[in-house]
């Protein structure tokens, strides 16, 4: 376990943000460069070899090299610059059928085998307590495989002064058109990632990620009333071509709000941010009660993470993190008396493979091949998330896929794939859908979240409330939050708009585990309405 | 190398500073052990020691400043890592905000390091782990827990002669405890200055009380409550709101203690006159680092007094821009109380809602700090000073500015972790009127 360093950032929406920080601070020029391939094989080896000689009936290398890059900046001010590098080896190791991790930082061939010796006494101390040997799903080695995010231009490479004028750029635009505040942030990761295990694979893979969020604030000083408006963009698994404001990445909605999907214009979003944040200031209040919601692919990504994707991680499910993210209330009787999860026209899937994802990659960390599979057929729960020493658990033969580690130093584990709901069958624009809502909400963004540890009750806000009356979007509404129960809420989907909606949102720092952990997942949709849903008003005084 | 003694530490800051050929230069070695043990369904799933010593440089050339890190440290590797953060400092944009080095301060050490943590073991890890699961499988319940351990030093040292040096120590533990058919779920944490008043076998008794008395809840309608929260629940919601006590966004106009038409309400009277707040690192049971985050002493200082906001916190360039005081930021939060345990105010109590912990909770409205969150591991009906059953979680909405301005009564305050690195707290369990619960949770 590498060391772990937190940057709150302060920032409206991003206040209590707390990012971790992996590694040391590094020049820019050292976020270059890559590992070579005949050393990672090397100290692989050398651990692989010297775990099977300490006993181990199965062992996995991960050498990585785990490069950051953050910058923060407000109104026209850079206020920091953060480069980080961590370059280490994680051995992993089944010893007397019991799990064994020891990570070391020192790259050499001694370094490698005195991790994996490490890892396996740990093995061995532990097999004195465990009561259920580790049972592997199969793996067929690949042998000597690579991939990467095929990225057109590498984040990392781009010169921090023109990410800062980028981002310099945005905050004048927010400014000039109305904003009193604004904060505009850019993450760029990439994760060197080198996998060996004694099954016959090496898996070498180069994954990118960015992210570029901002907060507008507007401020009416005699009522004393403030707003803010996020950005509506999503993190996404690609390379600095996300910022390249192509006009055919964004789509304009019915109400004139812009949209995007693999192509972000910042400044664009920026101006019509302290537009909207002025507009939310004169807003009227909702009146509480039933709504049908017409909820966008920007704000659902956040409804499908928390009511879907994290119920049906198996480990959950299981009760490994009992004490902290809590278990489900997906239990395992409810995969096999077919549990009716949603309405029949709610697909919910799992993949790490859809391009521009978060957590797109060909293998994930102990050498699976990644996939897609269903989780939620036609309303039906039909699989959870799995990795290899779960699959038994639920009658599968294969792992699904979806193990992950956010560093060499840290144990890998199940983690979240990206689980998105299905597009519509048929055609159906979000304009069409809006036509047939009588007394409707419609949600752009994603805000405050807050769900149960056995994910049932939630209660989501959003970034822009619209009001639909017979049909029509009538204005802009304000202090609005929803509260749901996961399986009424999905069996209230109505309908699903078709393809041609269909958009990514994301975590970038999905926490989880004890130590924490976090990791990137992509969850996309296209436009969805759900009926009946309970909205309450948020606004409240002070004395 | 982990954990360096003063003399060793002072010796690399100094041959920083020798390097340094910037205008300023400040330096900071930190290091760390950091153990740790965690379990579920009855068996022990992972643990491991994490050991960590960085140094950072931080080399400024008037407004330009750059900032290198290294984990290395002969000489070869501390002459690296100066010139990268001079490089660094070179190539970056001129910060208008940027605050020179600090003079030569005077700090006040504080009692944080504690030798019975610093010297905890593996054996003793697992020992804490059996001594939670051990009586979870004689009763037929299943423990889930973690227990988190380490010992840390910081040293820091600037081209201004100020310089500075300090252990610390801490122990975290929380277990969840759940009956076999998931239907009662109880919880303990417990975070301790000594690890002598820490005693796994015993504290476990709680979660497992807490479990077998949750089963079986029965629902009660959402609406507005008397709740007495524990120290644990009443926490996340007071730390979320100490959030807002920064002046510079109080004075932009963006916080609840904005003032209508501009400034802040420091010296308002915004919670009940019962709510008093206080920082101070050198108390016994709550000690923090004598320095905050800017390097800045700590003072011990009021922060509510009487239900009147006479404390905002100002960065030190926010400080000069006003003209405000420049003082450390609290590093812990003492919330004044009373006398009274949980258990003395549930037998004070009529009608009533009994928290063991709050959960999720995140911020719905900034502008009054509406928060938002569920309770869990523990939630009971009380009627006539006593427990009579347990009932479902609930999702709240509620502002803890109108929560302190709705106490009832205060009891008597308990240490908890705190709301990041290095702090920590003392809340009192609060019994408040009129909470404000608004749907039910399935969850248990």
């Amino acid at each position: 376990m590498d060391r772990r360093e937190f940057l709150t950032i302060g920032g409206f929406g991003l206040a209590g943000l707390v990012i971790p920080i992996h590694g040391r601070a590094v020049a820019a020029e050292a976020l270059l460069g890559t590992l070579d391939a005949g050393l990672k094989k090397a100290l692989a080896d050398t651990a692989l070899e010297a775990a099977t000689r300490a006993g181990a009936s199965y062992c996995d290398v991960r050498v990585g090299r785990y490069l950051r890059q953050f910058v923060l900046t407000r109104e026209d001010k850079v206020e920091n610059i953060v480069n980080t590098e961590s370059t280490g080896i994680g051995v992993r190791v089944i010893v007397n059928g019991t799990w064994g991790f020891a990570a070391s930082s020192d790259m050499t061939t001694a370094g490698a085998a005195a991790a994996a010796a490490q890892a396996a006494a740990i093995a061995r101390a532990n097999s004195r307590v465990h009561t259920e040997p580790v049972q592997l799903a199969k793996v067929k080695g690949v042998g000597e495989v690579s991939w990467g995010t095929p990225i057109r231009r590498n984040a990392m490479a781009v010169p921090v002064k023109e990410k800062a004028e980028l981002l310099l750029a945005v905050n004048a635009a927010a400014m000039k058109a109305g904003a009193n505040f604004v904060n505009s942030n850019l993450f760029v990761v990439n994760e060197q990632k080198y996998f060996a295990s004694t099954d016959g694979s090496y898996v070498d893979q180069d994954i990118h990620r960015i992210w570029a969020p901002f907060t507008v604030t507007a401020v009416d000083q005699a009522s004393g009333r403030f707003r803010s408006r996020e950005g509506l963009s999503s993190p996404m698994g690609m390379g600095w071509e996300f910022l390249d404001g192509d006009p055919a990445g964004k789509q304009v909605m019915p109400n004139g709000v812009i949209n995007y999907g693999t192509s972000y214009d910042m400044v664009e979003d920026a101006v019509a941010a302290a537009q909207q944040a002025r507009e939310k200031l004169k807003a009227p209040s909702v009146k509480p009660g039933k709504y049908d919601l017409v909820l966008d692919p920007s704000h659902l990504w956040l409804t499908i993470h928390e009511s879907v994707g994290h119920p049906l991680e198996l480990d959950r499910v299981l009760g490994y993190e009992a004490n902290f993210a809590g278990t489900s209330f997906a239990t395992l009787d409810k995969l096999k008396s077919r549990f009716r999860y949603g309405s029949d026209k709610v697909t919910l899937f799992a993949d790490r493979i859809q391009p521009n994802s978060l957590g797109a990659a060909e293998y994930d960390d102990e050498g699976v091949k990644t996939r897609r599979w269903d989780l939620v057929k036609d309303g039906i729960l039909v699989d959870y998330q799995a990795i290899r020493d779960q699959a038994h658990i639920i009658g599968a033969e294969s792992s699904h896929g979806c193990c992950y580690a956010d560093s060499w130093s840290s144990v890998q584990f199940q983690r979240m794939a990206n689980v998105s709901l299905a597009p519509g069958p048929q055609k159906l624009s979000v304009a069409d859908m809006i036509k047939d809502v009588e007394n409707g909400i419609y949600i752009i963004g994603d805000g405050s979240f807050s769900i149960d540890q056995q994910r049932y009750n939630a209660q989501f806000g959003g970034q822009l409330f619209y009001e639909i009356k017979g049909g029509r979007i009538t204005g802009m509404i304000e202090d609005v939050a929803y509260q749901m129960r996961t399986p009424e809420f999905w069996n209230s989907c109505v309908a699903i708009c078709d393809q041609s909606d269909y958009r990514q949102g994301g975590s970038f720092f999905d926490g989880k585990g004890e130590p924490s952990q976090s990791s990137a997942v992509s969850h996309g949709s296209s436009t969805a309405r759900f009926n009946g849903v309970n909205v309450i008003n948020t606004a409240r005084k002070l004395g | 190398m982990s954990m360096l003694n003063e003399a060793e530490a002072r010796a690399i800051l100094e041959n920083v500073m020798k390097l340094s050929s910037a205008d300023e230069c400040t330096a900071t070695l930190e290091g760390s052990v950091d153990g740790n043990v965690r379990f579920a369904l009855n068996n022990i799933s992972t643990s491991g020691i994490v050991s960590d010593t960085v140094l950072t440089v931080r080399s400024a050339y008037g407004k330009r400043s750059g900032t290198a890190t290294i984990n290395e440290f002969d000489d070869a590797s501390l002459e690296r890592v100066v010139r990268r953060a001079e490089e660094l400092a070179r190539l970056a944009p001129e910060n208008p905000e940027y605050m020179p080095a600090l003079e030569k301060q005077a700090y006040r050490p504080s009692p944080t390091f504690s030798p019975s943590v610093a010297a905890i073991t593996p054996e003793y890890r697992a020992r804490v782990a059996a001594d939670s699961i051990a009586p979870c499988r004689a009763e037929k319940l299943v423990a889930a827990g973690f227990l988190a351990d380490g010992q840390r030093f910081v040293a820091f040292a600037n081209s201004k002669g100020n310089s500075g040096y300090q252990q610390s120590a801490s122990l975290d533990y929380t277990c969840t405890v759940r009956t076999e058919d998931g239907r009662g779920s109880g919880w303990v944490s417990r975070n301790v200055g000594d690890a002598g008043q820490f005693n796994a076998a015993s504290d476990i008794r709680t979660a497992i009380r807490k479990a077998r008395g949750s089963a079986d809840a029965k629902a009660l309608e959402p609406g507005k409550y008397t709740v007495i929260l524990e120290p644990a629940a009443a926490s996340g919601l007071i730390s979320f709101m100490l959030f807002s006590f920064d002046a510079r966004r109080a004075d932009e106009g963006r916080s609840f203690l904005s003032k209508k038409g501009g400034g802040n309400r420091l010296g308002e009277q915004v919670f009940d006159p019962r709510i008093s707040i206080h920082a101070d690192p050198w108390d016994p049971a709550v000690p923090v680092l004598p320095w905050d985050e800017e390097g800045r002493p700590r003072e011990k200082m009021a922060i509510v007094d009487k239900g009147k906001v006479v404390y905002l916190d100002y960065s030190r360039y926010w400080a000069r821009l006003k003209g405000a005081r420049d003082v450390g930021r609290p590093g812990n939060i003492l919330m004044a109380g009373g006398d009274k345990s949980t258990d003395d105010l549930v037998r004070g109590t009529k009608r009533g809602i009994l928290v063991t912990r709050t959960w999720y909770i995140r911020m719905v409205d900034p502008q009054t700090v509406l928060l938002t969150g569920l309770t869990r591991d523990g939630t009971f009906y009380v009627e006539d000073g006593a427990i009579r059953h347990p009932v479902k979680n609930f999702r709240f909405n509620e502002s803890p500015v109108i929560m302190l301005n709705n106490v009832e009564e205060l009891g008597r305050p308990v240490r908890l972790e705190g709301f990041g690195p290095n702090s920590l707290l003392m809340i009192p369990p609060l019994k408040l009127r009129d909470f404000t619960f608004t749907s039910l949770s399935d969850a248990v």
